[in-house]
């Protein structure tokens, strides 16, 4: 079992003829992820892949064709927030969307009007959502995953990678893995997250990989402080960066101390969250 | 990508905000004429893009036309925090009766804007920000309905403004809004904004930067950018889409992706050695693209050695062993370079790089171990 994407997903891509969204799509067929459909807009009545999968100006029109209940987004980060509004208007309660560089203001107006919405949106600038053996939604290489009862959510790309990976090398596998994405402004954040895997029956432990800037971990912290019965483990990427310095990630912005990584362990240890000092060191803790 | 206090200014303007008279120098001549033309009495500015130019010395107050032009020389010579001072900003002086504090700023916290304005405006704001708190008030701005009408008369209440000013404070808030939403902005700052003693709003400073991913919307501005202000090896990073931070280690650091980097030099901290650089090559690891990273990391003398980790994930791994040859052949590196690489078709990668002089490791672990080992053998 799993969260947020399984073998009922029924996925279409947005933005599915462009370089990434064709790639991509053709890597999640491989790993059996039932994609329904592709909108591009002005290629509406073509078909993507030899005729595997259709094509359709919109995403009202694809939902009504084809029954989808998520979507991928590939487009350009300059409509990225349009694509989200239109999956979101065709009552979409899935939206994983994995463009990077999505400006700031737009992610702050789409945030604010899903609020009225019941639309679940992962990202921007995020890998997606890996369910083994179920169904990816997004760019999480397959191969480097065990299914298995550790749900994984992080804040990074290739750092999760590294930790699926490394949870592989010990035979750990995992119910669900989710990038979140590293942007200040974004869809489901840590709390939302481990409620979810709170609630999956097959879940058992969760593995909690966080970076410096902003206060999520914190947040993330007093959640499980309240309400977490499964045990967390956790890694916070950044300890040797220095202070006041972007790191790439338009999230890794050091506010005050609020968003240093030591501030962050320390308030995960201290309602029992096992923190390790490197990533290959998290099987041995998820082991004990 | 942040932009000086002159072309701040020159945006304030374009919004109705107002600002002092003054104007740019290049020079100590130029500030002096234009220190006659305000009628003798300015503040001279160093323009660079760091905090603290006052308390380094780079802002003076000249009351004649000759100490105009000899604080426009001294500024003009100075270095702040490692930065030439190439322009200064000649603004006529104006006497202050208030300085208030005023920003609008992307807060990740709420997901919002945040306003935030205070009475105790000036140059200790930060202190203020951390002992009394609450004389800065802070209202977060729905981002799909904008500044209300109401706000602008609770911001001015809450921070004591004599009720006479709330009409000009409102016009400056409301042009703010205006063009922290036109321009795409994560910080739009006045600090101060003085009442004078002629009672007129006045912004003495500007603080504006923008967001780097809209600024595809925004040519004019694009264009605003001064790369003089930053350092060439971060400059020279951006035009082939390496992220580059330098610290002051000697291990070199080429990494895929900014969360695996930091955690690359966090686990070189952990076992007792000092990262060099921050670097995050992005997508996809061509031979033109490794070659760049390697001039970049080896223009600081102090690496002894380099530390290669490429999670290829999807990306095909011999591909970026591949890359990494090739960078080999041009850069030619004289310090150990170490490389680990995981993903599709490692073996093949591993296979390509055995028997050449790099060294390889199949865990970040060991890979980091031997980085550490390696900068205490010298030159190879």
């Amino acid at each position: 079992m799993s969260i947020l994407a399984n073998r009922e997903t029924r996925l279409i891509v947005q933005g599915i003829t462009g370089n990434e969204g064709l790639f991509h799509t053709e890597q999640m067929l491989q790993y059996n992820t039932n994609i329904v459909a592709g909108v591009t807009p002005g290629k509406g009545g073509g078909w993507a892949l030899n005729g595997k999968i259709p094509i359709f100006d919109t995403v009202q029109t694809a939902v009504d064709a084809t029954g989808a209940n998520a979507s991928v987004i590939f487009v350009p980060a300059k409509y990225t927030a349009d694509a989200i509004y239109e999956a979101s208007d065709a009552d979409l309660p899935l939206v994983v969307c994995i463009t990077e560089g999505t400006p700031i203001q737009d992610m702050m107006r789409v945030k604010q009007y899903l609020k009225s919405r019941k639309t679940k949106l992962v990202g921007p600038n995020c890998p997606g959502i890996l369910s083994p053996g179920e169904s990816k939604i997004g760019i999480i290489p397959g191969n480097i995953a065990l299914q298995g009862s550790i749900g994984l959510v992080s804040r990074s790309g290739t750092l999760t990678y590294e930790v699926l990976y490394a949870l592989s090398q010990k035979n750990f596998g995992v119910s669900t893995c989710v990038g979140i994405g590293g942007d200040p402004v974004k869809g489901l954040g840590f709390v939302e997250l481990l409620e979810l895997f709170e609630s999956d029956a097959h879940t058992e432990k969760v593995v909690l990989i966080g970076e410096i800037g902003g206060n999520e971990e914190e947040l993330a912290a007093d959640y499980i402080a309240r309400k977490m019965t499964k045990p967390v483990i956790a890694f916070i990427a950044g300890i040797s960066a220095p202070q006041g310095r972007k790191m790439g990630h338009a999230g890794a912005i050091i506010e005050g101390n609020s968003g240093n990584a030591d501030v962050k362990i320390k308030k995960l240890e201290s309602v029992g969250v096992k923190v390790a000092s490197y990533p290959e060191q998290i099987p041995d803790f998820v082991r004990n | 990508m942040r932009l000086h206090e002159y072309q701040s200014k020159n945006l304030f303007a374009r919004y109705g905000i107002p600002i002092p008279k003054g104007r740019i120098a290049s020079s100590a001549t130029e500030a002096k004429q234009i220190c006659e033309e305000l009628g003798g009495k300015v503040i001279i500015k160093s323009q660079v893009l760091v905090g603290g130019r006052g308390k380094a010395g780079g802002i003076h107050l000249a009351k004649t036309n000759k100490e105009a032009e000899d604080y426009a020389t001294q500024i003009l010579s100075m270095e702040i925090k490692g930065i030439p001072v190439r322009k200064v900003l000649v603004d006529e002086a104006v006497s202050i009766s208030k300085e208030i504090y005023l920003s609008i700023a992307n807060d990740r916290n709420s997901q919002k804007p945040i306003l935030m304005a205070s009475g105790a405006g000036g140059v200790d704001i930060e202190e203020t920000a951390l002992k009394t708190p609450e004389r800065i008030i802070k209202r977060t701005i729905d981002p799909l309905i904008g500044l209300r009408d109401y706000q602008l008369r609770d911001i001015a209440i809450s921070i004591d403004l004599d009720r006479k000013f709330w009409k000009p404070f409102g016009e400056i808030i409301t042009a703010l809004w205006s063009l922290y939403v036109d321009t795409d902005a994560t910080i739009v700052e006045i600090n101060p904004l003085v009442i004078t003693a002629d009672e007129k709003l006045i912004a003495l400073d500007a603080k504006i930067v923008l967001d780097d991913n809209a600024i595809f919307r925004h040519p004019d501005l694009a264009e605003m950018r001064d790369i003089d202000a930053e350092a060439p090896a971060e400059v020279e990073g951006r035009k082939f889409g390496v992220v580059f931070i330098k610290l002051d280690g000697n291990i070199g650091c080429l990494v895929n992706g900014a969360g695996l980097a930091m955690a690359t030099m966090d686990i070189i901290k952990l076992l007792g050695g000092n990262p060099a650089n921050f670097l995050d090559i992005g997508g996809g690891a061509s031979s033109e693209k490794v070659a760049a990273a390697f001039r970049i990391i080896l223009s600081d003398t102090k690496v002894k050695s380099i530390l290669i980790n490429v999670f290829g994930g999807i990306t095909r791994c011999d591909e970026v062993a591949r890359g990494i040859l090739g960078a080999m052949k041009v850069i030619k590196p004289e310090i150990p370079v170490i490389v680990r690489l995981v993903g599709t078709n490692q073996e093949e990668a591993i296979r390509l790089l055995e028997g050449t002089e790099l060294f390889t490791a199949d865990s970040l672990y060991s890979a980091a171990k031997l980085a550490i080992e390696k900068t205490k053998d010298g030159a190879k």
